[in-house]
């Protein structure tokens, strides 16, 4: 056996695996009759569905024909790691940490953070760049989202504004 | 005339002074993000929806209809500058429109694509006010049976008529279905897959889960191949009027353009993006006239054809939006999701309940239509400009917007997490090549399909025969299962994977 298709085989294996959690979560809830519908039965029928599509998705991925294996390839993990973490410290920043005692720091300084963070994904950093493009980009923020949208942030660090 | 009577309403809805600013807002906002490379409609609507939260629920609903025509538009300008489509419904406009681009005639390239556009979306207006209102009357004869039946008929339509793999598309549906499923059940008020966590209580936020998918994932992609030197024509665009020629090359393809379009947008998950293929494929066809460019290397219909047929699609696809209720495509499953927050269930009751909203943002699709090309023409120098930028400044912003966008939803950072877990899977799904549109259909579909099942079954006393002992469910069922017969027979497959390669 053969696996000709490396991407459908690790999504077959995905999906059955979400499919089967899913399922047995609806388990743990009512499921009930057709004629009388707990919450658990529509969520099980879909776990099942999602769990044999699996299957049949991973089974497929022996017999299709490809030349080189439909490879999935290396993971970009620099961008995703710096994507993701600029935004992680941008809501961690704008809303504050109480677990940790960090207060909310507020909307400017979560965008200079969230800014410098998510460059680092590109393969082209420069620092004074950056910082131009973060001050673009809160004072266009502010006057956008806070000033002409009225939407509600905290803009600056609430030990400075109390 | 009803047709009139109802139309007039609409415009004397949309010709305040306030819904036109936003029309006008909705278009400018709408090509500005979209003409960006790499941000499809989908991204761009989910990244402006917030700038419509504060606006009442008429001007809101016609600035998203602006910023969707917008959005369209400006993929095509990116796509023949740039020769990279922005979305997927202007891949075949790449083919010609690039070509012409190089040969000096960015210009009239541009101006056929907005002319044609601006005539199918005159046409495409009419054919909604014409078809909405007895929809809507078959609407109100269906059952909850029907109502399933037609919801998965409308699935199906989906995946079957877009590229890529069937299965995966299919599983991509139920795997929206079942995240359409976290929350408070309305029936036993039991919190299903909320694992204690308060907000998940109230479903996960389709914002969420678009912006990191469709926000996250695509820009984790874009950054993981090397930049590599784009070649943009931003000096070359001179003259912008398409000669006498060009006009009576470019009239019978925007017209042949204009009914494919009209027809495919009605299906479910016809839209753009099919209309746009079926369309350039018939002007390939056609026979070239005597001192013709052939096609790909710069002929205006080929430019004209799809950009018509496209911009048809995307109106007439509100149809089956605004008489039934159901998304045809993933585009619709955000305006779905807009509405709702903004109070409104979309389905046939909007049409009466609500008529100055219905007919309203009907107009205001003509006039978004309009302001699409008195925008465009003039401003496509500054669309340019925009184009020059480099991804470096580009993908910093997005991700702010993105990360503003779904905190403002609700005031929580719990949101900016969850924008996080599904920019993650965003990435997971680009890996394996699992196209996520389907999934955002299934999302929006998944709670109406569970009540009308319950419904159905309900009164049918658990008997599933229902489905198919009630004639008109039987039917829609019927085509479904037809239409996945014929895309599985192996000489339509190869075919289907043909249409889709086109270069």
């Amino acid at each position: 056996m053969k696996i000709n298709s490396q991407r459908d085989f690790t999504a077959g294996l995905l999906f059955s695996a979400f499919g089967v959690a899913f399922a047995w979560g609806a388990t743990t809830y009512n499921v009930g009759s057709g004629a009388r519908m707990g919450p658990g039965y529509f969520p099980l029928i879909v776990g099942i569905l999602i769990a044999v599509m699996g299957v049949l998705i991973t089974a497929r991925s022996f017999i299709t024909h490809s030349e080189d294996g439909d490879p999935i390839g290396a993971i970009a993990w620099r961008p995703l790691g710096f994507i993701i973490g600029a935004n992680l410290v941008f809501g961690v920043l704008l809303g504050g940490l109480p677990g940790i005692g960090l207060p909310p720091m507020g909307l400017v300084v979560a965008i200079y953070a969230l800014t410098l963070i998510a460059s680092l994904a590109g393969d082209q950093f420069q620092l004074k760049g950056v910082l131009v493009l973060a001050t673009v980009l809160s004072v266009g923020s502010y006057l956008a989202f806070v000033v002409a949208l009225n939407l509600q942030f905290p803009v600056w660090p609430t030990f400075i504004t109390g | 005339m009803e047709l009139i009577e109802h139309l007039s309403l609409g415009f004397q809805v949309a010709f305040t002074a306030q819904n036109l600013l936003y029309a006008f807002l909705g278009c400018l906002l709408g090509t500005l993000i979209g003409v960006l490379p790499g941000l499809g409609p989908v991204a761009t609507i989910a990244m402006l929806l917030p700038t419509t939260y504060a606006l009442p629920p008429t001007a809101a609903l016609i600035m998203l209809a602006g910023i969707y025509y917008g959005a369209q538009y400006g993929g095509s300008t990116t796509a023949i500058l740039v020769n990279l489509p922005g979305e997927s419904s202007s891949v075949v406009t790449v083919i010609d429109g690039y070509q012409m681009a190089r040969k000096g005639r960015a210009g009239p390239a541009l101006a056929s694509a907005a002319l044609g556009s601006f005539f199918a979306g005159c046409v495409g207006t009419l054919v909604i006010a014409a078809f909405a209102p007895p929809l809507t009357e078959v609407a109100f004869k269906f059952g909850p049976a029907e109502y399933f039946s037609l919801m998965v008929l409308g699935l199906i339509g989906a995946v079957v008529m877009a590229s890529g793999s069937l299965l995966k598309a299919i599983t991509m549906i139920l795997v929206g279905l079942a995240f359409g499923l976290v929350g408070t059940d309305v029936n036993s008020g039991v919190a299903r897959y909320s694992f204690d966590i308060p907000e998940l209580t109230d479903g996960i936020s389709f914002v969420a889960i678009a912006m990191g998918i469709f926000g996250y994932g695509e820009i984790i992609a874009n950054l993981s191949v090397p930049t590599h030197q784009r070649e943009v024509f931003t000096d070359k665009v001179t003259g912008l009027m398409p000669t006498k020629e060009d006009f009576k090359r470019m009239f019978p393809a925007v017209l042949r353009g204009t009914a494919i379009g009209s027809a495919l947008g009605i299906l479910p998950g016809g839209g753009a993006l099919l209309s746009a293929f079926a369309a350039y494929t018939i002007e390939k066809k056609s026979r070239l006239k005597p001192g013709e460019i052939p096609f790909g290397q710069g002929n205006i219909r080929g430019v004209a054809g799809p950009e018509s047929a496209n911009n048809a699609g995307s109106q007439t696809s509100f149809i089956p939006l605004l008489t039934l209720g159901i998304p045809p495509n993933a585009v619709m499953a955000l305006m779905v999701g807009a509405m709702t927050i903004h109070n409104i269930q979309p389905g046939p009751q909007v049409m009466t309940s609500n008529p100055e909203l219905f007919w309203g943002l009907i107009a205001s699709m003509w006039i978004g239509n309009l302001m699409l090309v008195v925008l465009n023409l003039p401003m496509i120098g500054l669309w340019i400009k925009l184009l020059s930028i480099p991804y470096k400044w580009l993908f910093p912003a997005i991700v702010l917007f993105c990360a503003i966008g779904v905190y403002s939803e609700n005031n929580n950072t719990f949101e900016i997490w969850m924008v996080a877990i599904f920019g993650v899977l965003g990435y997971v799904f680009h890996k394996l090549a699992c196209e996520p549109a389907p999934l955002l259909l299934g999302l929006i579909l998944g709670p109406m399909m569970e009540e009308n099942l319950r419904r159905a079954l309900l009164l049918s006393r658990g008997e599933w025969s229902v489905l198919v002992t009630r004639p008109l469910s039987a039917s829609l069922l019927a085509v479904a299962a037809v239409l996945v017969i014929i895309v599985m027979l192996p000489a339509v497959s190869k075919k289907r994977e043909e249409a889709f390669v086109e270069d």
